[in-house]
């Protein structure tokens, strides 16, 4: 069993990213079970969405506290929370940055991967400049750095998935897959 | 076909393939996308269904008496101080032998407000006179609905088909969504022998004198009675065509279980990852998952935990005075028969706090410790 964690704000489409990794997993006949912050979500304010990955059939309905791997979709939240919180040892930290990995500073016990998911956002044109949607980058990156599907999975999720510009968001899924 | 949805929209999917031709509800947190989905399958007529908008709770069930009455298949969803709110007119459905289907969505009463999720809400409706089923997934929440239709309609009975909120209304799982033409052979349209029509008028619901009323609960009574052999046929031919079995309760290893945790809801699947663990630990133990609890299977209760040591019953609410509420039904199906089986009673999780297969082991642990409870409540994870 893989579990993962998202960070992001709300607005972002962080509860989408983990939609559409959910779906790109089932896609693989793998079993999976997402779920976002058992909570009210607030605009800008920090949020949190939850993924488990397996092979066989998940009975575990709790919430994950130690997570394999955590995906920071806003980079603003490394300094405001504690992203790494519970996170296992030799676990991966996905940053949706333009800084290299081993510039962010985390402790050594765990891998760093960057992917500057706001780039490739903007050059799409999904979302606004000011408030690009990266749900579809973040998720080929995820997928290519923790090898959890193949890129076909992932274009065919991010297709049927999202709400507006499918083909856009399935290129810049793949340009992010690509470049991790 | 395989589609990830979540726990909301399983109910939605449910009400469509089962030809819902009414539904009226209204929106509350955490039930608002069981409705979203419904009106937007109405609109593009992905359903051919009629959605009736309305004030409150008390005029959704009222709108869905109504239907009902006039023969349609109903459906509705609610939750917390939705349902509760709907109270009066859960009896009227189930006294007027009406078959809606209604979806709850387990949410802790108020106050202190909350969202999240314990079993207050629908327990509290248990003597109204509803066929309840408690889900643990996704998948069974879709199937169940779909069940739940055949055994309402077969009886005359409505039915609550309830899951836990946030831990599957809002999760999303993988779901094999049955097509529909096999649906329809499961389930054939609902034909009512007596009905309200502009052309077939009667009198509904008046004045009952003494010398009838009596006779009319005896008959619900005796209906419920049939309930609990109905869901365990129309589960198995559920099974048939579609694989999965639908039943009355869900065992785990009990066969040779030395201690049987009781469970429902979200919970009884954690409960069986938290025996699994247990087992490779040593300790010999099984999970009972009660997933009708109106009417509550206790033959099958007292057949599964005959060979077991201890049971260990785990409730997410509480009968205030009392204590939890599967507890009583499990004390009270082994009374007579079972008498020197010691049950544990646990209650676990109220107001959405989480229950892991840590907080199953502790509870096993203690009642393995013990020879016999020494209080009718022990209190799991509570600050004090």
């Amino acid at each position: 069993m893989i579990e993962i964690r998202f960070h992001g704000r709300g607005g972002q489409g962080t509860v989408v990213a983990s939609k559409i990794l959910a779906d790109t997993i089932s896609k693989e006949g793998k079993y999976v079970q997402a779920y976002p912050e058992f909570g009210v979500e607030r605009r800008g304010a920090p949020v949190f969405a939850f993924i488990r990955i397996d092979s066989k059939p998940i009975y575990d309905k709790s919430r994950i506290y130690n997570p394999d791997h955590v995906v920071v979709v806003d980079p603003t939240l490394i300094e405001a929370i504690d992203v790494t919180e519970g996170l296992k040892e030799g676990g991966y930290i996905i940053v949706n940055s333009e800084k290299k990995p081993e510039k962010l500073e985390f402790p050594d016990k765990f891998k760093v991967a960057t992917i500057n998911a706001t780039e490739i956002a903007v050059k799409h044109k999904l979302g606004t400049l000011a408030a690009p949607i990266v749900n579809t980058a973040i998720v080929g990156a995820v997928v290519k750095i923790l090898r959890l599907a193949k890129i076909e999975s992932v274009l065919e999720a991010v297709r049927e998935g999202v709400p507006i510009k499918p083909e856009d968001n399935a290129a810049a899924a793949k340009e992010a897959y690509e470049k991790s | 076909m395989k589609k990830v949805i979540m726990g909301n929209h399983a109910l939605s999917y449910g009400a469509m393939l089962g030809r819902a031709q009414v539904i009226s509800a209204y929106p509350i947190t955490p039930q608002t996308q069981v409705v979203e989905l419904l009106s937007e399958m109405c609109a593009d007529k992905t359903l051919d269904a009629k959605f009736i908008k309305v004030e409150s709770e008390h005029s959704a069930m009222a709108a869905c008496i109504g239907a009902s009455l006039a023969g349609a298949r109903t459906f509705t969803a609610t939750s917390s101080q939705g349902l509760t709110l709907m109270h009066e007119l859960l009896h009227w459905a189930s006294g007027g032998r009406l078959p809606v289907v209604m979806g709850n969505i387990n949410r802790a009463m108020a106050p202190g407000w909350s969202i999240w999720s314990d079993q207050n809400d629908s327990l509290s409706q248990r003597d109204t006179g509803w066929i309840q089923f408690y889900c643990c997934s996704n998948q069974e929440v879709l199937d169940t609905v779909i069940q739940a239709f055949k055994v309402s309609e077969k009886l005359l009975i409505p039915s609550m088909v309830v899951l836990d909120a946030f831990s599957l209304s809002h999760t999303y799982e993988v779901v094999d969504v049955p097509e529909q033409e096999k649906v329809d052979e499961y389930l054939p349209p609902f034909k009512p022998k007596i009905k309200i029509t502009p052309d077939e008028p009667h009198a509904f619901g008046g004045l009952t004198s003494p010398d009838h009323y009596f006779e009319l609960r005896y008959k619900l009574q005796k209906e419920m009675e049939k309930a609990p052999a109905l869901i365990e046929e129309t589960g198995k031919e559920f099974e048939k065509m579609f694989g999965r079995y639908l039943g009355l309760v869900d065992e785990y290893c009990c066969d040779d279980a030395d201690i049987i945790l009781i469970t429902s809801g979200t919970m009884g699947s954690t409960a069986r990852v938290a025996a699994e663990q247990l087992r490779q630990e040593g300790i010999k133990a099984g999970n009972l998952r009660i997933k009708a609890f109106r009417p509550f299977p206790f033959e099958t209760v007292r057949k599964i935990v005959k060979g077991a040591e201890k049971i260990a019953v785990v409730d997410r609410n509480i009968s205030y005075g009392h204590h939890g509420m599967f507890y009583e039904e499990v004390k009270s199906a082994l009374y007579g028969y079972n008498d020197s089986l010691p049950v544990f009673g646990f209650i676990a999780g109220l107001g959405g706090r989480d229950i892991t297969p840590a907080t199953f082991k502790e509870v096993t642990n203690l009642a393995l410790k013990k020879k016999k409870p020494e209080e009718e409540i022990i209190w799991i994870g509570v600050k004090r």
